[in-house]
């Protein structure tokens, strides 16, 4: 009986505290019972994803072709990477890519969107999805359409010529027609994969430029022009700025899909000619499928998966620095 | 609170890591293998089951020949009524890719038409997924139909380490055969006869070079035609034994040889003097067939499978073996078997399967698919080819070069990945991105991995 006044105080201090509506968590703060909430998506990632990302770091370490036992090989697949020339053309490669895929789209996308936001003409919205069009089309289709823009017909007479070639001949420019075709040429192949890369990708970054240059207060741009700023200067200290995330989510984006380009290799190239069009998923999926090299594809997918990941941290990082600057 | 979350953040992050580990950790991949032997020598030929049951076949037949093996299908449900045979349809690509799930899946196929060589059915019999079929084709005969070097190529040790000897795991009476195919129309302008070596085939070349017409008609973006082109050349270059041992991998070869680099040699010769037809890297391989059955280009270098776009009873086609180097010497090609049946390990109806491969080898189903271009390999069959076709050339010149022991199997069986191998470097060889040397090299490279690994 003689802890009642204790508990007594406790309880007091408890209400004390109720009183003065100071709650035991703050609204967002962690609490364990956010694991629960947490829980369904987390089993089903982890079935779905982790169990296998799982399984895929096992078969790294061995050689196995798939079917029989694999044989422990311990970090030899992660070696390769090093040591093969065939794998580190593949990163050469998606390099030359990022050009195509990355810097290209934006540079187009921001010109683009800084024109279509400052001029006035009937029918905007038709030619905005017009633009965007390339992006909505499965890759897939869009590539085959362009083995045909591509194809040259090594310059006989009934062979089967893609607009391109016939457009150049008829400027006088015949002499830019590779014999091959854009895409059976060592020299073109990779660049006209990445044109074609490009050709898809600007509509993303054209869509959310214009979104995002929309979100910019006009009342900018007017500080600016009395300031007496030309195009120029307001691109690089309205437009810019503002554009920032957009950036920062259009070049993270690309640089990600840049990495795991596959489909339009696929159709267009199949790695070819040689390997000059060879890219780290073509890679890993001919491995995989074809030679049943299943150990050493698991362990150039992880390569990958670190790589993507070690990309996407730094750019993040990078744009984060220069927000804060 | 900053600390806490970066403590939770910590925690999930070592959860997630502890979950992919422990994947991780665990056992070999692949199941144990267990080879099996051979099912006995059934003591009644044909379907002896009486239930009602589904023989489930994988194939690669499409066009002309897909349909004659649906109207093989239906006749031998007709035969045996409690059969219904289902036919799953694939192409080469997707057959490569896909066989090799379905087989080792928990309901296999029970007949598959893999590809002989390193790439399909070895690792097929290596893992144990055929069955042997000796004890079939002592029942029903047919290693006495074909000839020992048609079985040759699907024959294996039980273990899948060795190819060429052993237990047979496909069976095939269609044959295929790769040489050169003429337009007779241009061969006749331009004042040539058929050359009879490898020389009078160069001149014939420059002739039609000379006369403006495309030599050889030739497109290279799919890859594999290059590997015929070269074959064919290095069919005469190199010994024939040689050829034969290095796909089997027999007595140490090395591609690095003397030979090899002649090839390699004449291929970039014809290159230079635009003996092949322009444009060659960037176009494909069907443009090129139909661009040749439309009259261009006085030669092409294929196999027997294009007869069905010419016209097997076109006369104005002809086709003739690659020319040997020497006067009077053996014309040498590359080719022998058609893709093999084979049957699953985990097929529940062995013995029924064995009674369907013999019927879709059978003199009655050779004489329906040889107008399509296939060549019929099995003693006895007579099949009633008008001469002067060119399906007649074909099957003419395929029993010539049987009859002199002078077929060479595919190169690219050599070893699992010799296929990506040679298309990728003789694309470069032939746009002149390695020298000779360097393109032997390059595939001795692969070659070597292979051998040493498997012994």
């Amino acid at each position: 009986m003689q802890q009642e006044p204790e508990i007594a105080a406790a309880v007091a201090v408890g209400s004390r505290r109720k009183g003065r509506r100071k709650p035991e968590f703050l609204p967002g703060e962690s609490r364990r019972i956010g694991y629960l909430y947490v829980a369904p998506a987390f089993i089903i990632y982890a079935a779905f994803n982790l169990f296998q990302l799982g399984q895929g770091v096992n078969i790294s370490f061995y050689e196995w072709d798939g079917l029989t036992p694999g044989t422990w090989v311990g970090l030899a697949n992660y070696r390769e990477f090093f040591t093969e020339p065939a794998i580190r053309e593949t990163y050469i490669h998606v390099l030359e890519l990022m050009v195509f895929y990355a810097l290209a789209p934006i540079a187009i996308g921001l010109s683009l969107a800084v024109m279509l936001s400052r001029i006035r003409i009937r029918g905007l919205t038709f030619f905005r999805m017009l633009l965007f069009l390339p992006m909505v089309i499965t890759d897939i289709v869009t590539a085959v359409a362009w083995t045909w823009i591509y194809a040259t017909g090594g310059g006989v007479a009934g062979h089967p010529e893609g607009p391109l070639a016939t457009v150049l001949k008829a400027l006088g420019l015949g002499r830019l027609v590779p014999a091959d075709g854009w895409l059976g040429n060592f020299h073109t192949a990779l660049p006209a994969v990445g044109v074609f890369g490009m050709w898809g990708g600007f509509g993303f970054s054209l869509i959310l430029f214009l979104a995002g240059i929309m979100k910019i207060p006009s009342s900018l741009y007017e500080a600016a022009r009395v300031d007496g700023a030309n195009v120029w200067h307001e691109l690089r200290a309205v437009t810019l700025p503002g554009l920032r995330y957009e950036l920062q989510v259009v070049l993270v984006l690309s640089v990600i899909g840049t990495l795991g380009t596959f489909d339009e290799i696929y159709v267009l190239t199949q790695g070819g000619p040689g390997t000059e069009t060879s890219v780290p998923a073509w890679q890993i999926w001919s491995r995989l499928f074809n030679t049943g090299q299943v150990g050493s594809a698991a362990a150039l997918g992880l390569i990958m998966m670190v790589i993507v990941f070690a990309v996407t941290y730094a750019l993040n990082r990078l744009m984060e620095r220069g927000a804060s600057d | 609170m900053r600390q806490r979350v970066r403590f939770t953040r910590r925690v999930s992050v070592l959860a997630v890591i502890a979950i992919v580990a422990f994947t991780a950790m665990s056992c070999t991949p692949g199941t144990t293998v267990t080879h099996k032997s051979a099912p006995p020598v059934p003591t009644i030929t044909g379907v002896t089951e009486t239930e009602p049951f589904t023989l489930t076949i994988w194939d690669q037949e499409s066009g002309q020949v897909g349909r004659i093996w649906d109207q093989l299908n239906t006749e031998f449900e007709q035969k045996y009524p409690n059969v219904t045979v289902k036919r799953v349809n694939r192409d080469f690509g997707e057959l490569k890719t896909l066989l090799k799930l379905a087989i080792s899946g928990p309901h296999p196929p029970d007949i598959v038409e893999a590809n002989q060589g390193w790439p399909d059915m070895g690792q097929l019999v290596k893992a144990g997924l055929l069955l042997p079929l000796d004890n079939y084709a002592e029942a029903y005969g047919w290693d006495q139909r074909v000839s020992e070097n048609v079985l040759a190529v699907s024959r294996w040790t039980p273990d899948g380490t060795q190819f060429g000897t052993g237990s047979l795991f496909g069976y095939t009476t269609m044959g295929e055969i790769v040489g050169v195919y003429y337009n007779k129309t241009i061969l006749e302008e331009l004042g040539l006869s058929l050359p009879t070596t490898f020389a009078e085939f160069e001149q014939a070349l420059a002739t039609a070079k000379q006369a403006g017409e495309i030599p050889i008609e030739f497109a290279n973006s799919d890859g594999f035609c290059g590997i015929h082109e070269f074959g064919t050349i290095q069919d005469q270059t190199a010994p024939v034994t040689y050829l034969t041992d290095l796909i089997f991998g027999l007595n140490d070869l090395s591609f690095d040889t003397p030979e090899n680099i002649q090839a390699a040699t004449i291929i970039q010769d014809w290159v230079n003097k635009g003996y092949f037809m322009p444009g060659f890297g960037g176009a494909g391989y069907d443009d090129s067939v139909n661009l040749f059955a439309k009259g261009e280009g006085l030669f092409m270098i294929t196999g027997n499978w294009i007869v069905q776009n010419l016209g097997a009873d076109s006369t104005g086609f002809g086709f003739f073996l690659m020319p040997p180097m020497q006067a009077g010497g053996i014309a040498v090609a590359t080719g022998g078997a058609g893709f093999p049946l084979s049957i699953a390990a985990g097929s529940e109806h062995p013995d029924a399967a064995a009674a369907y491969i013999d019927w879709m080898t059978s003199d009655h189903a050779a004489e329906m698919l040889v107008p399509t271009g296939q060549i019929p390999l099995a003693t006895g069959v007579t099949t009633s080819v008008p001469s002067g076709t060119v399906l007649s050339d074909v099957i003419n010149a395929a029993a010539t070069a049987s009859d002199n022991n002078a077929i060479v199997p595919y190169e690219d069986w050599a070893t699992p990945t010799f296929y990506s191998t040679l298309v990728a470097a003789i694309q470069e060889l032939m746009a002149f991105r390695i020298t000779p040397q360097e393109f032997v090299s390059q595939i001795e490279e692969d070659y070597s991995k292979f051998q040493s690994s498997r012994v």
